[in-house]
């Protein structure tokens, strides 16, 4: 310990700007991965405990979607041979009166779900018969802290075009029922969202040593298509997947922020070793081993690695949350919708990113250290031999291997849903890059020609014979530079995609909903005779939309029944890919999304069976659209044929296009006065277009930030190692002085050398960026989100960032050289160090 | 109070029942009344009884449902609208286990899985069901830790209690029920007492009763007895107690062996408590030893064992005992039966 503390005493005391700096770099990684590991868990763990509670004692559930199923199939189940006990239940995500907001209404039959969730009576066992009194709810005790709403109030919620008021009858115990939830009786359920004889969910306890997965599969044949049976577990993975991509996403941007205080570790110890070569040479001549140096500049490092990780846990923690309570588990992504999570302190994970950050710290002093050890005391104790770090690592091979690796691992899928080979591909890339820079800035300086300008020759001069820490501060521009760029062009990428698709679906004048928040509104088959006969509307089409689920594991499917022209097909969906010509004999079409494509396998002329109605039909792929909203996927079917299917003549949504001379103030105006017409949302495509877009700029308001703090940091680095580098060499100054340079020609010189490193390594930065860029576009975002899109580059922001980073290098360069060169040259060259 | 506010609120949506008021001379008649009567608040089927097994092993059984009519009412079209709520307990009473091996259920009646007949006695919830299929009775369920299925023979008449039938259980008019009940059922069957299936023959009594208004507003609870005599006839006694543990009203009827039958006033039964025994599960106390006097007979209960404790907050909402006892006169057996005392917890709410 006291070793220790002399060792990082006399570091402090000299170098306190560039240690704080390397710890900060710590710190901000293991802050940011922590801060997102937290809030990923609590997030997830509520939503798991959400899932579980409402389980509750259950072995297998039952479900049915959206639709559900007819409640004849629950008097099957509770009958069948098995099944102790059944619990019906009918719930939706409904919309709330005023606002966007929505509440989970879980229906349930409380005489037999006491038996399934004991919890939700256990503090009040007569809450059992209040609850079967008509209208009335119980809300969960996270649903009245949101609402904040209490017992005798009234819940105000939208079913059809109607609002239902139900009678708050009193607040569940926070232990009683996890999440955001207003529990009611099934049969008001039933009645209020206009389902009667419908459920959606029935929970089985199966009767003491039936084995489960006989059971599931028995209790399978008896469902209607799109019904399922799974597991509690099964049902809490689908939630986990909800979001499980994002999460990932965020993970690695936490790491990459950690790797970069690596980088930040390994400049700042690099020029340590190298400005303490004569000291470590000393202790070397007084007797200590050469292991023993390495363990010296270890053992600093593993010290800011400790300090830093400590920081960054206090810091990750007061983030997370703060975060939770602005923004939400979601980080304002919306994926997690009525889960309230509380935060805790895992200390596994603690230790593990505590870990994580010393690890990297002392990882990035490593090659410094080795460095130090092979130096031979007696050569170190001569002035001038600094310029050996990068000597060894100058060769084209393992640089190129590295690309080449980068660039096959980018050619594999997913690995369970996630991008785990795309990410692999972006650190080969990065790290192959790098060590590409030494032998590239030789062969790229080889080839500039020397002039007669003294400083500029000077510059390049020193570059061209003494490479060595040039070369740090050129992999730290690279570095961030390099995901700068490819972030940036990511994005750009994204962000211009959604506009051209947002241009592409929104063709028509006019577009009318229903509330969306939630799923318990429609627009009646007389309100669409009704528009449709208004004289300011020329044309208009309808959607029904509802959710299927071909996957228990999976998040289900948003199902979409439209009104189709054939022209109007190409119109309403950005067909990507080949699109399938119709043969005589094919069934019906459906259209799919990416995210449908890729999750399961459709391809266009593909024949697919669809649950719809209950019963599983024939369609064959259409064809392949875009969709930027849908993430877990969406499928596209004929209105028509979807009203034969099913009965069902209700819809969600409208699309209008107006008559001529009919203008859209006028048209609101004549819908509204329509019955029921007061509940419709109406917007104009511009207006529609502007939301979408500050919606997607919410949700990656997160993944900016980080991008912001990892790029900061980088370019930290990049000026404290370029002022590092000036300042070691203020003896070569005191010489040039004496050499009858002045101080402006030497600041030339050092600004000169300062922008040449710059140039390199935004010009290799650029190249590495774009080609992590397309990693990003085509592999990584493809895998996460399903997402397709063009490629786009910012130029704009791109030269502008290109020349901020010089900048930023000319000034570092000129300010440190003169503070350098402001000390009287006699005492420059006497100076020891 | 709460409840007012509460259907003050949603008025307009809810319909308040009025339940039909019990009337002095309406009679009974059967099989009719054998069935279910919905529209009253609420109803039950109470069977007890003996038994014994291959071994001579002696069992006290319960098997009641019980039938509620909810206050409220709405036009709510769902056919899972709880407009009926069927609560049933099992209860299995042997001393070799030392307390009652129980269970219960609840469901509303709705889509068949739970449901009571008009036309005769027939109420089932999911897989427990009593049934009256000719003379005989019928009852099978499978609860937690036993299972049961017995057919007990009815060869006498029902018992009207009360005026034929109209059984008074307070002060004012209507606070009473219709009540009929059948003792001297021959049960035979079987036991599963979790180590396979026994055959057991005993038996029975059922009591059938169902009314709008079974309790004053001043009683909190009751006791009752159902007693099989050594010498062919049968004794039904109760009172109820108001909240200080008073008889608030009394009642009973003895059949003699000959068939004839003598109806108790109010003033003519006595419950006197001769020995308390304390639940150490609920901290409650019961009086499971009384002494019970019915005109100028009397009897001392002894209960088969002390802990008949039932806990059905889980169904019906209350703790109370339920057990089989028997009855001596002059120290020597003089007949067999079970003896409920309610309201020993928390006042009873029907």
């Amino acid at each position: 310990m006291w070793r220790l503390a002399i060792v990082l005493n006399a570091r402090f005391a000299h170098q306190w700007g560039r240690t704080a700096l390397s710890i900060a770099g710590i710190a901000l990684g293991v802050a940011l991965g922590f801060a997102v590991s937290l809030i990923n868990r609590a997030a997830v763990e509520e939503l798991g405990a959400g899932v579980r509670s409402l389980a509750g004692e259950a072995d297998l559930v039952v479900r049915g979607g959206r639709s559900g199923f007819d409640e004849a199939l629950y008097v099957q189940l509770a009958k069948f041979d098995g099944v102790a006990a059944a619990s019906p239940v009918l719930e939706a995500e409904a919309g709330l009166a005023a606002g966007e907001r929505t509440i989970r209404l879980v229906g349930i039959d409380a005489l037999r779900a006491a038996r399934m969730q004991p919890a939700l009576f256990a503090d009040d066992p007569a809450r059992r018969i209040e609850l079967l009194r008509p209208d009335v709810v119980f809300l969960s005790a996270a649903a009245s802290d949101r609402l904040a709403l209490g017992a005798g109030e009234k819940l105000r919620i939208v079913a059809g075009l109607d609002i239902v008021e139900l009678e708050i009858a009193g607040v569940l115990p926070a232990s009683a029922l996890r999440g955001a939830a207003a529990l009611t009786d099934v049969a008001t359920a039933q009645w209020r969202l206009d389902r009667i004889g419908q459920l959606n969910r029935v929970d089985l306890r199966l009767a003491p040593g039936v084995d489960r997965e006989a059971m599931r599969t028995r209790i399978a044949l008896l469902l209607p298509a799109g019904t399922l049976v799974s597991t509690v577990e099964m049902a809490e993975d689908s939630g986990a997947a909800l979001s499980r991509a994002y999460r990932v996403n965020l993970n690695v941007l936490a790491l990459v922020a950690l790797l970069t205080g690596g980088f930040l570790v390994f400049s700042a110890q690099a020029l340590e070793v190298t400005r303490r070569r004569g000291e470590h040479a000393l202790l070397r001549v007084l007797g200590l081993e050469r292991r023993g140096v390495t363990r010296l500049v270890l053992v600093e490092a593993a010290a800011i690695g400790v300090l830093g990780s400590a920081t960054g846990l206090a810091l990750g923690y007061a983030l997370a949350g703060a975060a939770l309570r602005f923004a939400g588990a979601d980080l304002g992504a919306g994926m997690f919708r009525g889960v309230a999570p509380a935060l805790s302190f895992p200390a596994g994970s603690a230790i593990a990113y505590l870990a994580a950050g010393v690890a990297i710290a002392a990882g990035g002093a490593l090659l410094p250290a080795l460095d130090a050890a092979r130096t031979a005391p007696a050569q170190a104790l001569k002035a001038g031999d600094e310029q050996r770090l990068f000597a060894r690592a100058t060769g084209l091979r393992p640089g190129a291997a590295l690309l080449a690796a980068g660039a096959v691992l980018a050619q594999f899928g997913p690995l369970d849903g996630i991008p785990l080979f795309g990410y692999l591909s972006i650190a080969c890339l990065l790290v192959g890059g790098i060590l590409l820079m030494p032998w590239l800035s030789q062969a790229a300086l080889a080839r500039l020609p020397l002039t007669a300008r003294v400083p500029y020759a000077l510059a390049l001069a020193q570059l061209r014979a003494a490479p060595g820490q040039a070369m740090v501060s050129l992999a730290a521009i690279v570095a961030s530079f390099s995901l700068m760029v490819a972030m940036a062009i990511m994005v750009a990428s994204l962000r211009s995609s959604v506009e051209q698709w947002l241009d592409a679906v929104l063709p028509a004048d006019l577009y009318v909903r229903t509330t969306h928040a939630g799923e318990t509104a429609w627009l009646e088959p007389e309100l669409e005779v009704r528009v449709k006969a208004l004289p300011q509307v020329q044309r208009a089409e309808f959607l029904r939309s509802g959710r299927i689920t071909l996957d228990a594991r999976r998040p289900p499917i948003a199902l979409m029944a439209r009104d189709l022209t054939r022209e109007g097909t190409a119109l309403v969906f950005p067909l990507v890919g080949a699109r399938h010509q119709r043969r005589r004999d094919d069934p019906p079409p459906a259209w799919v999304s990416e995210a449908v494509a890729d999750l399961y396998g459709y391809a266009p002329g593909e024949r697919i069976a669809l649950p719809v109605g209950g019963r599983n039909h024939p369609f064959v792929v259409a064809g392949v659209w875009r969709d930027y909203l849908r993430q877990h996927g969406a499928i596209v079917l004929e209105r028509a044929l979807y009203v034969e299917l099913t009965g069902d003549r209700r819809s969600n949504d409208a699309t209008l296009w107006l008559a001529p001379g009919a203008s859209v103030a006028d048209t609101m105006q004549a819908l509204r006065a329509l019955p029921g017409g007061e509940l419709l949302e109406m917007a104009a495509p511009g207006e529609i277009r502007d939301i979408s877009l500050r919606l997607f700029d919410r949700t990656f308001a997160v993944t900016y930030a980080l991008e912001a703090v990892a790029v900061l940091v980088g370019l930290f680095g990049l000026s404290s190692s370029v002022a590092a580098i000036v300042l070691s060499r203020r003896r070569e100054f005191g010489m040039l002085r004496h050499l009858g340079m002045t101080r402006a020609q030497i600041n030339s010189m050092l600004a000169a050398e300062g922008g040449l490193l710059a140039l390199l390594g935004v010009a290799a930065g650029l190249v590495l960026g774009a080609l992590i860029s397309l990693v990003l576009v085509y592999v990584v975002n493809r895998q996460s989100f399903n997402w397709g899109m063009e490629l786009h580059l910012p130029y704009g922001l791109l030269a502008g960032l290109s020349l901020l980073l010089i900048g930023l290098a000319l000034l570092t360069a000129y300010v440190s050289g003169r503070e350098a060169t402001g000390m009287a040259p006699v005492r420059a060259v006497k100076e020891d160090w | 109070m709460r409840r007012r506010e509460f259907l003050a609120a949603i008025g307009a949506m809810t319909l308040e029942v009025r339940y039909p008021a019990v009337e002095p001379r309406r009679g009974l008649s059967f099989p009719r009344d054998h069935g279910a009567h919905p529209e009253y608040r609420s109803e039950w089927w109470y069977l007890t009884g003996w038994l014994h097994t291959a071994r001579s092993e002696p069992l006290g059984f319960q098997v009641t449902f019980f039938r509620a009519r909810p206050p409220f009412d709405s036009a709510n079209p769902s056919r899972q609208a709880p407009r009926q709520i069927l609560l049933a307990h099992a209860a299995l009473a042997d001393p070799v286990f030392g307390r009652l091996r129980h269970d219960q259920r609840a469901a509303r009646v709705a889509l068949g899985l739970a449901g009571a007949s008009e036309e005769t006695t027939a109420v089932w919830l999911d897989d427990w069901r009593l049934a009256l299929e000719g003379g005989r009775y019928r009852t099978r369920l499978a609860a937690r830790d036993f299972s049961l299925e017995l057919e007990l023979e009815a060869s006498d008449p029902p018992l009207e209690q009360g005026e034929a039938g109209y059984s008074r259980k307070g002060r004012r008019a209507g606070e009473a029920s219709y009540y009929y009940s059948r003792p001297r059922l021959a049960a035979r069957g079987a036991v599963d007492r979790g180590n396979g299936s026994e055959p057991v023959s005993g038996s029975a009594w059922l009591d059938h009763e169902w009314s709008s208004t079974l309790m004053a507003p001043e009683a909190a609870g009751w006791d009752w007895v159902g007693i099989e005599l050594a010498d062919g006839g049968a004794l039904m006694a109760f009172r109820m107690r108001d909240r200080q543990g008073a008889a608030h009203y009394a009642g009973g009827t003895l059949l003699g062996a000959q068939g004839h039958r003598r109806v108790f006033a109010p003033g003519e039964i006595a419950f006197e408590p001769r020995r308390r025994w304390r639940s150490p599960r609920t901290g409650v106390e019961y009086p499971v030893a009384m002494r019970v006097t019915a005109g100028s007979e009397s009897w001392e209960l002894a209960p088969l064992m002390d802990d008949q404790e039932l806990d059905a907050r889980a169904s019906t909402g209350t703790i109370y005992w339920e057990g089989a006892v028997r009855a001596l006169q002059r120290g020597r057996e003089a007949g067999r039966g079970y003896l409920e005392l309610t309201g020993y917890w928390k006042p009873v709410r029907l």
